[in-house]
């Protein structure tokens, strides 16, 4: 009986201020649309980020004369490095037909196998490689004397670490200012339309109404324009995906292991964020016109 | 039913009311009159405890102001009906609907809403309008409203600043014909006016307030208590017949 009342209060009010009520729905439609627009895209551009960094990996080459014992010895050493995660072993052969499948005709030209037994040594983090590079080959040296040499990719190394790092922090950075302004435009817009009835809110803690009484409608009503406002823009979304995501993407390889937010927990965190900012911007803006 | 003791307002440049002391008793008809800037405001804005007194008690009906905290002032409130001059009704609810809040607020039911709210507009002369929205009525009307409203829960306690400060001379007849008829039902009434005239005819206790402090307290004993209201009307409607030495009588104010 309480909550109808309340809900009535609400939509009567809704109906009375339909202006802005409208500009509220919109102002949630758009930065809800625009935020479910910029997470897919932050998250696509992190996955790419995340691809190029795993890439990242340090190379240990084995001199041709290595036996069992020094092979033992060197996986040892390596696995002792501070940041190695993990070590691979790939021996020559396993080398050479890995190779030659990518490049046939090259390696029957050949003949011989001629590369080395690696090991792929993988950082815990991929911002650790070039400290792990330079713990293998202190001053252009190696560690021991069954490595023939050590991967030398620290330039393209470091720019890609950069690169890719750059990009993280850059989308975060973002993300984050897109959000708060959303946050403060939704608030403001709920606060203008208050700011309208604040009379009507005088009057009622005159008349004996608590707090809670006259707050409960506005964050009913925050929390119908935030779900009308959010359930708009999804579908907007859903139009825009269906209409012009997914025909691009389906049958075409190059680009078909984007991963990125799944649609329904996309979903679920528009509508949970547009309501709960919307709700929350009304009931916390209320409080100054609550001090009669 | 009030009682101010020594209560002292000072606002941040000059001073709202200054050691006023008085009481009120139940089933009373009280005017507080002065000119403007004399306090009669900060006296009804701190019975409604909007605000704070700087120093001093506010007793209401035996309770201590200052021992209700802030959360339950609006439960303090709903003992008090409250007129304004500007109404301060509603603009988005119909008059019916501006009066049945009064309920609402204290969680009266449907079916208590449907008994009462009709009961008080029929009291005030409203059971025409009461679909009508508050800009679609008069001045007078509009008043009306807002004392039903302020009735509506029978409280023991009304209280009006300036009721009919926007209202002609007539219609401000009619209502406080209606206050008169709700003091009769033992609800203590304190109207705060500058209407001079209106004080003189309604010859009711009169507390005059001049820069913050009680300047005339007098209680008049030349109404007859039982006059029907129709009758007090028809006084109030008369051409002005001053009691003799009401006005001479003024209390004198030893510091002034």
């Amino acid at each position: 009986m309480r909550i109808m009342f309340f809900v009535r209060e609400a939509t009567r009010a809704m109906r009375r201020n339909a202006a802005p009520t409208f500009a509220a729905l919109a102002t949630v439609l758009v930065t809800t649309l625009v935020v479910g627009v910029f997470i897919p895209a932050v998250e696509v551009t992190n996955d790419a980020a995340n691809t190029v960094r795993s890439r990242l990996i340090v190379d240990v080459y084995m001199k041709g004369s290595a036996t069992r014992s020094d092979e033992a010895r060197v996986h040892r050493e390596l696995i002792a490095i501070a940041h190695v995660r993990s070590v691979q072993f790939e021996s020559k052969a396993q080398a050479y037909s890995q190779q030659s499948k990518q490049n046939p005709a090259a390696y029957q030209l050949l003949g011989t196998n001629p590369l080395p037994d690696t090991y792929h040594v993988f950082p815990d983090n991929a911002g650790n490689v070039l400290a792990i590079h330079a713990a293998l080959s202190p001053n252009g040296g190696v560690i021991d004397p069954a490595i023939q040499s050590v991967s030398n990719k620290k330039g393209y190394t470091k720019r890609a670490l950069d690169l890719t790092s750059a990009v993280k922090w850059g989308g975060l950075a973002f993300a984050l200012l897109l959000t708060i302004a959303s946050i403060l435009l939704i608030a403001n817009t709920i606060r203008l339309s208050l700011y309208a009835r604040r009379r009507e809110v005088e009057v009622m803690k005159l008349v004996g109404a608590t707090d809670w009484f006259i707050r409960w409608p506005f964050v009913i009503e925050g929390v119908i324009v935030g779900a009308a406002g959010g359930v708009l823009a999804i579908a907007v979304l859903g139009l825009a995906k269906v209409a012009l995501l997914d025909p691009l993407f389906s049958g075409w390889s190059l680009v078909s292991e984007i991963r990125t937010i799944a649609f329904p927990a996309l979903i679920a965190v528009m509508i949970v964020a547009s309501v709960a900012v919307s709700a929350l911007g009304s009931g916390l803006s209320l409080r100054r016109f609550l001090r009669v | 039913m009030i009682e101010f003791r020594g209560v002292s307002k000072h606002y941040s440049r000059d001073i709202g009311l200054d050691q006023a002391t008085f009481a009120i008793d139940r089933g009373d008809f009280v005017f507080l009159v002065g000119s403007t800037g004399s306090g009669k405001s900060t006296v009804m804005r701190l019975l409604i405890k909007e605000i704070e007194p700087t120093e001093g008690t506010i007793r209401v009906a035996g309770r201590d102001l200052s021992q209700v905290i802030r959360k339950r002032i609006p439960f303090y409130r709903r003992n008090l009906g409250v007129v304004f001059q500007d109404f301060k009704l509603l603009p988005s609810r119909t008059v019916y609907e501006n009066v049945a809040y009064a309920l609402q607020v204290t969680g009266g039911t449907r079916r208590e809403i449907r008994a009462k709210v009709p009961d008080i507009l029929r009291l005030t002369g409203l059971s025409t309008k009461l679909h009508n929205y508050p800009d679609q009525l008069s001045g007078g009307e509009q008043q009306r409203v807002s004392i039903a409203r302020a009735f509506v829960n029978h409280p023991p306690l009304l209280l009006a600043d300036e009721p009919t400060g926007n209202l002609d001379p007539e219609t401000s007849i009619d209502i406080m014909r209606l206050l008169y008829r709700i003091n009769r039902t033992g609800t203590t009434v304190l109207v705060a006016t500058h209407d001079q005239a209106m004080v003189d005819k309604m010859r009711r206790r009169v507390l005059e307030l001049s820069r913050g402090r009680i300047v005339r307290d007098e209680a008049t004993g030349l109404y007859a208590r039982d006059e029907t209201t129709r009758e007090f009307a028809q006084r109030m409607r008369a051409p002005s017949t001053r009691p003799p030495g009401l006005d001479v009588d003024l209390v004198p104010d030893e510091e002034l």
